[in-house]
């Protein structure tokens, strides 16, 4: 979004960084598994818990360092911490 | 009932062996999105006649004969609902997210991730203008911040460039709306390059706030509502933010498929804003430094969806030949096809989102 990225080339990107297909990004299934192992987030679902996924800032935390971008928020939660600038 | 079993076709009866066919009839939406029934030659009419009425008025080239074929496809299908193919799936962003049916602001954010499982969500206030932000923007703060700790998908920030409020007598400067029916034509002008300056100035001034309280975007919606000058005011705002924040999302949202010339000489970078339609928009915006454009086509509410649907997409489509940027149709009620009501039928609105994308080959919605 902040790179300007059109929809094909942001989803191969994407897809690259992950180590997936682009088709993988499309399953939900494929999604919900590697976004557990990666600790990117996940919807949260009332009969399945996952106690130990992290919190909606760690979440993104490890989505700009997995994709290799910038988000706002973690710089300033970083900068806050006292470990980032 | 006569005829077949089911009602497909009937007829009346001349002989034993004679039987008169009538084309099956499916439902359909027409712009104000009242139910009503057409047959599948109706609808190729439609939107045959859709797409020269864009091409006419808005001197662009109509759909192909097999992008015509496609929209009569998804048009003359009685599903509930429709979707595009697996991989072709697009961005959804929002403008106006955040009003709640229960809980608070940044309740509604959250239940908007979690439960409809939107891919951006826009913090925005009740009153969707940016001069009327501007005194509230510490507690427009503390919402963004709190919602950056509680949701994982984007966060906008969004509202108008509302340039009308600036003139008298809810603003200082002259009123252009007034004045242009008394021929005072130079004083208008005046009006309006002043709050112009007004604009710009608030504009970036909440978007800095609320980009220092974690944003992760900026969106200036239904840009050009008041003219060229509204839209040449978003359009320096963005310059701006752009030069001081490389990293800020700013997200150029029109507000139709035309840009009235309420002023008439105003230029960007040499390309005069009034009489833009969608190309030229996308130009205009992408050298300001977007990172995202809108177009929004008006629905007709006369016509029928497959009409509308037509008629955007054809206004559109040369916009993606020179799109350096993510193109999100304003697809929701009263644009982009979709019926102008405030609770958009779910088969009108997913067609219509369909067609945008198999069609344009969208970026998102």
């Amino acid at each position: 979004m902040s790179k300007g990225m059109r929809i094909k080339e942001a989803k191969q990107y994407v897809a690259d960084k992950l180590g997936v297909t682009p088709r993988d990004l499309s399953d939900n299934l494929t999604m919900h598994e590697l976004r557990g192992e990666l600790r990117m987030g996940r919807i949260f679902e009332g009969e399945t818990t996952y106690f130990n996924d992290p919190s909606p800032l760690e979440a993104k935390y490890h989505i700009a360092e997995n994709l290799g971008i910038s988000i706002n928020s973690v710089n300033r939660f970083k900068v806050g911490l006292g470990i980032g600038g | 009932m006569s005829g077949a079993p089911g009602g497909r076709f009937t007829g009346r009866r001349r002989a034993a062996a004679e039987v008169t066919y009538v084309e099956a009839q499916v439902p359909t939406r027409m712009g104000d999105g009242s139910l009503v029934d057409m047959t599948r030659s109706q609808i190729r009419a439609e939107i045959e006649d859709g797409t020269q009425a864009a091409a006419k008025r808005g001197k662009v080239e109509p759909l192909a004969q097999d992008e015509l074929d496609h929209l009569l496809d998804i048009f003359a299908s009685a599903s509930r609902f429709t979707g595009v193919d697996i991989g072709d799936e697009v961005i959804l962003s929002q403008d106006g997210t955040g009003q709640p049916q229960q809980g608070g602001t940044v309740d509604a954010l959250y239940q908007t991730e979690q439960i409809i499982c939107q891919d951006s969500v826009e913090l925005c206030h009740m009153d969707y203008s940016y001069p009327a932000i501007k005194p509230l923007v510490p507690f427009e703060q503390q919402a963004m911040k709190e919602a950056q700790e509680r949701l994982t998908i984007p966060v906008h920030y969004g509202a108008q460039p509302d340039l009308g409020r600036y003139s008298r007598p809810s603003g200082p400067c002259g009123n252009w709306s007034e004045l242009l029916p008394q021929m005072k034509i130079d004083e208008a002008r005046a009006a309006q390059e002043e709050a112009m300056a007004m604009a710009v100035e608030d504009m970036v001034f909440v978007a800095e706030s609320l980009w220092e309280a974690g944003a992760d975007g900026i969106d200036f919606d239904t840009a050009g509502a008041a003219g060229d000058a509204d839209l040449l005011a978003a359009l320096c705002a963005t310059e701006t933010l752009r030069a001081r924040h490389p990293d800020m999302g700013i997200m150029i949202g029109m507000a139709s498929e035309m840009v009235l010339g309420m002023h008439g000489e105003l230029e960007y970078k040499g390309t005069r804003l009034a009489g833009l339609k969608p190309k030229g928009q996308l130009q205009v915006v992408q050298q300001a430094g977007a990172t995202i454009y809108g177009p929004a086509i008006n629905t007709n509410t006369g016509k029928s969806v497959a009409w509308n649907s037509a008629r955007a997409l054809t206004y559109v489509k040369p916009c993606m030949d020179v799109a350096e940027i993510p193109v999100h149709l304003n697809a929701g009620m009263g644009v982009g096809g979709v019926p102008m009501f405030g609770f958009a039928p779910v088969d009108a609105v997913s067609r219509c989102s369909k067609a945008a994308v198999d069609i344009l080959r969208l970026d998102g919605l």
